[in-house]
């Protein structure tokens, strides 16, 4: 978008407002996110308990429920108490803020030559992954300054879990990176495109496994439950947050749901196709930059409205096992993450390295052929080979493949 | 006017400047919490110069290792050790005496050596604007699975790689075998 403006105006009031433009589009998206998510939550655990849930505020489905909600807490007292760190304690939430919308500026909303990406990095993932292991600082601190032992309790819970659950979590999110053959979300969306089995949840059988251990491990890491026991109501009163109130308490849960959006969409472009749907639309009505702005303009829309789809049926999931599931004991955590998910999560390493090693350039459980314009994306243009012919053979081959990759993906702008 | 500022060095400027006054006030603060608050908004602040700078990867690096690496610090060095609510901690003037000379020296050798490369001098704002960092994550993996991209007759970094690896297992071994819980027969049949 700079690059764009700055042909008709100054550079720096370009750059200045293609940042203000991408900072207000991801605001937007996290608080409008969490307002609807919050009525959500409250619809489907509503349900799931045979309940209605909230009907009245705002018409048939009381939609309008959470922004009663946000008005009810806006006039409320913003208390510290006696004994707290104060400057800490006010920080705390914003911290968590934060990281959780920070995350958003690596994660791309559509992709091909001009990418929906607020900050096109070509190390996205890791950067997403490094920035949302940053949230539970936010609630490090308010634990640790809010001078009550709930606070602490739960505070020293959510650390030792999200310490935990980063390490099978990162070796399930390798996987897709190893596959693609690159950190760039951008890339390793595009290397799902077609139809639905080309999905990197369909590529092999250990990939498969892994969307699930990823599935779980998410879950942990942004201490959605059964695995909340940051804020065990019944053991801790509301953990790290008990003693918060009005807008400050709010935060931590726009943070929460931002962060459960931003796993879901992670989870989704690296496993499930990210903008391109199960049915390659898009590719039919020839909506894509080649053929005019305006109708690759529609097909990014339409990529869009697939990653947010999918982030939000993800979230879906999540509030249904949330609601569906009993609250684990700190042993049963912890057990869940040293003794399945990291020995699960490192052996379907091994075995779709050995896969992809055998296998190259195929896609749905290696039966089926990945046309090689999709598969030269994610292998550095270093071109598909048929899977028979020779496996990489010595360091010397790999350095022809590698220096015939670097100019190809310079000029993609990686 | 606007154009005529050389927005990359705003930048650096203003990240830097961020590093340094939060590791001042790293210095400055006694409660042991406010320090690694500081020190992680510091050490994001580096991480800011790294991304400013193109090094994308070393620039997440710095996020998920150092700044994750300071909250597990804070956590299990400070929190599980500190005996009292708020821990406060004071310095006597010797050990400000002593501090600024050992920091002064070391600043002093850094800034000494880094001045003295002829490479890192500043270069002019036309051949900056035409320079385009060059993709790092690739050359990088390449160079430490032994594949050099950008010289390809030179050995690249497997070795050493490996001997760290291996070195990091050691570590995380031996850190288990202490931490364990040393608890003889006779002291479990007590309880």
């Amino acid at each position: 978008m700079a690059p764009f403006l700055s042909q008709y105006i100054w550079t720096w009031l370009a750059y200045t407002i293609a940042g203000v433009v991408h900072v207000a589009l991801i605001i937007n998206l996290v608080a409008v996110g969490a307002l609807i998510f919050i009525w959500l939550e409250r619809k489907i655990s509503g349900r799931i308990q045979d309940r209605l849930g909230p009907t009245r505020v705002g018409g048939k489905f009381g939609w309008l429920q959470t922004l009663a909600d946000g008005i009810k807490l806006l006039t409320k007292e913003d208390l510290t108490p006696a004994g707290a760190d104060h400057f800490l304690f006010k920080i705390a939430p914003y911290v968590s803020f934060c990281a959780s919308i920070a995350a958003f500026i690596a994660i791309p909303f559509a992709g091909g030559y001009y990418p929906w990406i607020a900050q096109h990095l070509n190390v996205g993932v890791f950067f997403v992954l490094a920035v949302l292991g940053l949230e539970v600082f936010g609630v490090i601190l308010a634990g640790y300054s809010s001078a009550s032992k709930w606070s602490l309790f739960g505070a020293m819970r959510e650390a030792a879990q999200v310490v935990s659950y980063e390490v099978p979590l990162g070796m399930c999110v390798v996987v897709p990176v190893l596959i693609a053959g690159s950190l760039d979300l951008v890339v390793i969306g595009d290397s799902q495109a077609g139809w639905f089995t080309n999905w990197l949840i369909f590529h092999d059988p250990f990939t498969f496994i892994i969307f699930w251990v990823y599935c779980t491990c998410a879950t942990a890491s942004v201490n959605r439950a059964p695995f909340d026991l940051a804020e065990a109501e019944s053991e801790l009163v509301a953990g790290f947050h008990t003693e918060y109130s009005g807008l400050r308490w709010s935060f931590f849960f726009m943070a929460e749901y931002g962060s459960m959006f931003s796993v879901s969409i992670l989870a989704s472009i690296l496993f499930l196709g990210g903008w391109h749907g199960p049915i390659p639309v898009t590719e039919f009505l020839g909506l894509s930059p080649e053929n005019g702005p305006v109708l690759g303009y529609l097909g990014q829309l339409i990529g869009a409205v697939n990653v947010i789809g999918k982030g939000v049926i993800a979230v879906c999931v999540m509030m249904w096992i949330r609601w569906t599931l009993p609250r684990l004991r700190i042993d049963q955590v912890m057990a869940t993450c040293l003794k399945y998910c990291t020995p699960i999560a490192a052996a379907m390493f091994l075995g779709a390295t050995i896969w992809q090693l055998q296998l190259p350039g195929k896609a749905f459980f290696g039966l089926k052929d990945v046309s090689p314009a999709v598969y030269a994306i994610g292998d550095g243009g270093s071109a598909a080979k048929p899977a028979d012919t020779e496996k990489i053979a010595d360091d010397q081959d790999r350095i022809a493949r590698s220096t015939l990759a670097a100019p190809k993906l310079a000029q993609k702008g990686l | 006017m606007m154009d005529a500022i050389y927005w990359p060095s705003f930048f650096f400027f203003l990240f830097s400047g961020l590093a340094c006054a939060f590791g001042i006030a790293v210095l400055l603060s006694s409660n042991i919490v406010r320090m690694a608050f500081y020190l992680v908004l510091s050490l994001g602040a580096t991480a800011g110069l790294m991304f400013l700078a193109g090094a994308e990867f070393v620039g997440a690096m710095q996020l998920l290792i150092y700044v994750g690496g300071t909250l597990v610090l804070l956590i299990f060095g400070v929190m599980l050790t500190s005996q009292e609510r708020f821990v406060v901690m004071k310095t006597w003037a010797g050990d400000w005496v002593k501090a600024f000379l050992a920091g002064g020296a070391l600043l002093f050798i850094l800034a000494y050596a880094a001045f003295s490369i002829p490479e890192w001098r500043g270069i002019e704002r036309a051949e900056a604007e035409a320079l385009v960092a060059q993709p790092s994550v690739t050359p990088i993996a390449m160079g430490l699975l032994g594949a050099r991209t950008d010289d390809p007759s030179r050995s690249g970094y497997l070795l050493p790689f490996e001997i760290v690896s291996v070195h990091l297992l050691v570590v995380l071994i031996g850190a288990a075998y202490l931490a364990r819980a040393k608890r003889s027969r006779s002291s479990i049949e007590k309880i």
